[in-house]
């Protein structure tokens, strides 16, 4: 009687255990206010670097939205700069076209218009994987890049279009020569964005895509409609390179059609698996690290940067497939296996 | 007759020139026990996936509860209380056991249609799954990550997930394949404790878990229901143990 | 002038030049259909394999007075040879990766190569030396076809005719094709499927090696050849089908005369056509024209 009374108490333990742990798993841990800490502080350690932080953010939204087809839903494409692209020239074809420019609403415009193309190209190409997804979704951005040429008229083409200035912020905080406003709004809608994106990723849809990830025939084997998901996912991931774009646009006051650039689809895929797929934190690292490393070598040599980024990648490839971040992690538990006695 | 949970008619697929599925009518009532048993290649795999809707019949219907599910898919017949498991575990691998039982359990009842929410913050979904754990002795390995798992627990895993799905059927599809005999008492158990509402198909090779199990048997021999009925009768047909046993001499397990 | 030989003229310098390119692309592109059907391995690098050959040929004819059609074939061979230690030693192991670290390794091997290349031949177009009797057109009586084209063309017929013979009626193009179809099968009859595999990677950069040669006096050779081209090579990859000879051949054919049709039709427009024809294709037929699945 006594044995199984301990045996049952066991096990509500171990119950409780691993129930805890489901239920708090969403809950901010202190290491998560590092990145934002230390954009907060660059602010103050490098004011006169402040455009190049701006880029930096941008880059960093930009392989966020990444990292929610890629990292959690397993999806490969080569496309992804489209998205960036339709909210680059959003932003810039109602300032330039029709005068709009007022910021923020302008970010909503261009995650409506790449929302939108991310549904209706997503429902149609999301039914594909391996090589035929990759030419796809590549064709799919080349496409709409010969369009904008097509209508160069339109378009400014590859010459772009010029001089576009946005309205004050909030109409009070006009831009200033430094990039100081910029930062701080790019930096202000990172955070907005960020925090949707971290409750999707712990939501139970969060936890399908993982699931579609993991084992996508499983999936269809327990009832979870994994068309639907992806489509939405690949929309919502649509819309926030879209705002990327956007932000892109009012932080150079231009834009070209290089933003539907393969180089522009390949580079946030290379900064995400740098900084580690699947980790929502891998982005930060990836981009800051990726886009760092960039302005120095680049100014040193171009063609030793791109020799550069060729060997990490490699290297990245063959030695740690689950980018920095994963490689911390790998280190830490190393040394926690090494304190226990 | 149409209160069958799971109804097969006339079912028939080809692989080009190659029929694989030959006019195989099947019909398992609330609470059936069937076991599917045929020699290797008869097409068995097969038959579970057409009735999952894995695979597309040529021709021929499938029927839950009495409804026309042919033309859906296999997200949808699983939705309306199929299940199954693979012969090969099919698990998610790198996350944990109960991360495993929770999904299945959220997209069964709809939760993963929420996006807002954390997955933690539905204590129900979590009690359930672990209740699920605990019925299959698993609940301390509910927070390692199934591939740390050995393959005999990995595989009551597979079946956790097919019970969580809460089925009216249930295809199991070699349940006890893999696991080492010191381990396949555990697997056995779970199957001879099922829910005695759900209708039950088994495919089977060992004897032992057939008689065990099984209130009826269909006997499947490249493609085509070769016969079928109780136990006794199919043990005691001439030609099921020429053509199946035959095949089977060779194998390790008791048979008769 | 009556309209329809006017409209006549226009067809056949479509076609003829559309077939050139086509043979381009074809040559380029075979080897990459094969091995990728063969070892399920996307290999982005490939385009990079094509550069180096055609860098290859300029130095050889610029600085070591080398013929050009012997330097075609010195730079496929040595391009060749030089893939073999890539295929034994790098790519081998990622067979069992998934599609996104195989894209990752060989884009950056892409990468590390057009670096590498900038570096000794600098970013300016280079051309090449034509032979005499490459140079110039050939009169067929109603108009003049650049012989150089038409070189292609032939050179291309040849290489097709040559190529399916090695597919169709050897030994180890069977072994090829039994592999493509069921590797595991064919290793189990006792094909040794890695001895295969580098024999045809070896030929496919051989080959595209010859085609970045080829292309030197169609588009010129820079550096950034080796990822501008791939998007075609892929493209005609996928539309043709994995591991299929027909379906490249195929694809390049379906391509290269839509691209050039669009280019001459509609001058502004014609980009467009190539990646139309692919989403069609694909949406239609996701493994290509004789792919599997």
């Amino acid at each position: 009687m006594a044995a199984s009374d301990t045996e049952s108490a066991a096990r509500i333990v171990a119950r409780e255990r691993a129930a805890d742990y489901l239920v708090s798993r969403h809950r901010f841990q202190w290491p998560e206010a590092l990145p934002w800490l230390i954009a907060i502080a660059a602010f103050f350690i490098f004011p006169d670097r402040m455009t190049f932080g701006g880029q930096v953010l941008i880059m960093v939204l930009f392989a966020l939205s990444l990292d929610l087809i890629l990292g959690y839903a397993g999806i490969v494409t080569l496309g992804h700069a489209a998205f960036f692209g339709i909210g680059a020239y959003t932003a810039g074809l109602l300032i330039a076209r029709l005068g709009y420019s007022e910021p923020i609403s302008t970010l909503f415009a261009a995650a409506l218009m790449a929302g939108l193309v991310g549904v209706i190209t997503g429902w149609f190409l999301l039914r594909y994987r391996g090589l035929t997804l990759l030419m796809l979704t590549l064709a799919t951005a080349i496409m709409l890049q010969e369009t904008g040429n097509l209508r160069s008229d339109l378009s400014g083409g590859y010459d772009g279009l010029p001089g576009l200035t946005i309205s004050p912020l909030f109409g009070r905080f006009d831009y200033d020569l430094y990039g100081h406003v910029n930062y701080l709004y790019v930096l202000g809608v990172l955070a907005v964005v960020f925090y949707f994106v971290r409750r999707i990723v712990y939501s139970p849809f969060g936890q399908a895509l993982t699931g579609i990830r993991e084992n996508v025939r499983r999936m269809h084997a327990i009832g979870s409609p994994v068309h639907r998901r992806l489509v939405t996912v690949y929309a919502i991931a649509a819309a926030i390179a879209g705002v990327a774009g956007a932000l892109f646009t009012q932080t150079n006051a231009y834009v070209t059609l290089t933003v539907f650039d393969f180089d522009n689809s390949a580079k946030v895929m290379v900064m995400l698996i740098l900084g580690g797929t699947g980790r929502l934190y891998g982005a930060f690292v990836g981009a800051v690290v990726y886009m760092v490393l960039e302005d120095y070598f680049s100014k040193l040599s171009p063609t030793f940067w791109q020799f550069g980024i060729g060997l990490l990648l490699v290297l990245a490839v063959l030695f740690a497939r689950r980018g920095l971040l994963g490689l911390f992690e790998d280190a830490g538990r190393r040394l926690s296996k090494r304190k226990k006695p | 007759m149409s209160d069958a949970a799971l109804e097969v008619q006339g079912l028939n697929r080809a692989f080009g020139a190659l029929p694989v599925t030959r006019d195989v009518n099947l019909s398992l009532e609330r609470g059936a026990r069937r076991a599917l048993i045929g020699p290797n290649g008869a097409g068995k795999t097969t038959l579970v996936n057409l009735i999952t809707g894995a695979l597309k019949p040529s021709s021929g219907r499938v029927l839950l509860d009495g409804a026309d599910i042919t033309a859906t898919s296999q997200a949808e017949r699983a939705r309306r209380g199929l299940a199954r498991t693979f012969q090969i575990n099919q698990l998610f691998r790198g996350l944990t056991v109960l991360e495993n039982l929770c999904m299945t359990i959220g997209e069964r009842d709809g939760h993963c249609n929420n996006l807002w929410r954390s997955a933690g913050s539905k204590r129900a979904v979590i009690d359930e799954a672990l209740d699920h754990l605990d019925s299959l002795r698993l609940v301390d390995d509910s927070l390692k990550l199934v591939r740390e798992l050995p393959y005999g627990r990995q595989r009551l895993v597979e079946i956790a997930i097919a019970l969580a799905q809460k089925p009216r059927v249930l295809l199991l599809d070699e349940p006890a394949a893999g696991v080492p005999s010191s381990e396949s008492h555990l697997i056995l158990d779970v199957v001879a404790a099922l829910d005695p509402d759900i209708a039950v198909l088994i495919i089977e090779h060992d004897m032992d878990v057939v008689f065990r199990f099984a209130k009826e048997i269909t006997v499947l021999v490249q493609g085509a229901v070769f016969t079928q009925g109780a136990p006794e009768e199919i043990m005691a047909n001439a030609d099921v143990r020429a053509v199946y046993l035959g095949e089977e001499g060779h194998k390790g397990r008791r048979h008769v | 002038m009556g309209l329809v030989p006017h409209f006549a003229i226009i067809a056949v310098s479509i076609l003829f030049d559309g077939l050139a390119y086509a043979m381009f692309l074809f040559i380029t592109s075979v080897g990459l259909s094969v091995t990728m059907g063969l070892m399920n391995f996307v290999n982005l690098a490939h385009g990079a394999f094509a550069m180096a050959g055609g860098y290859i040929v300029v130095t050889l004819t610029r600085t070591l007075g080398v013929d050009f059609v012997p330097a075609l074939i010195i730079a496929s061979v040595l391009v060749g040879l030089i893939s073999i230690p890539f295929e034994r030693y790098l790519y081998r192991r990622l067979y069992k990766a998934t599609d996104l670290e195989q894209v990752l390794l060989t884009i950056g091997l892409a990468f590390m190569s057009i670096a590498t290349f900038t570096y000794f031949y600098g970013p300016i177009p280079k051309s090449v030396p034509l032979p005499e009797w490459l140079q110039g057109d050939i009169n067929l009586g109603f108009r003049n076809f650049p012989s150089y084209r038409a070189f292609l063309i032939v050179l291309g017929a040849f290489l097709i005719a040559v190529l399916w013979y090695g597919f169709e009626r050897t030994n180890i193009g069977a072994k090829i094709r039994a592999a493509v179809d069921n590797r595991r099968m064919a290793e189990s009859v006792g094909i040794n499927v890695d001895l295969l595999f580098t024999l045809t990677f070896a030929v496919g950069s051989g080959l595209a090696a010859l085609g970045g040669g080829l292309a030197i006096q169609l588009f010129g050779l820079s550096p950034s050849f080796a990822v501008i081209y791939l998007v075609l090579f892929l493209i005609v990859v996928a539309v043709g089908g994995l591991g299929s000879l027909k379906g490249t051949l195929l694809a390049a054919l379906v391509l290269g005369v839509f691209d050039t049709a669009g280019k001459y039709l509609l001058a502004d427009a014609g980009g467009f056509f190539i990646y139309a024809v692919t989403v069609a294709v694909l949406l239609v037929k996701p493994a290509g024209f004789y792919g599997r699945e």
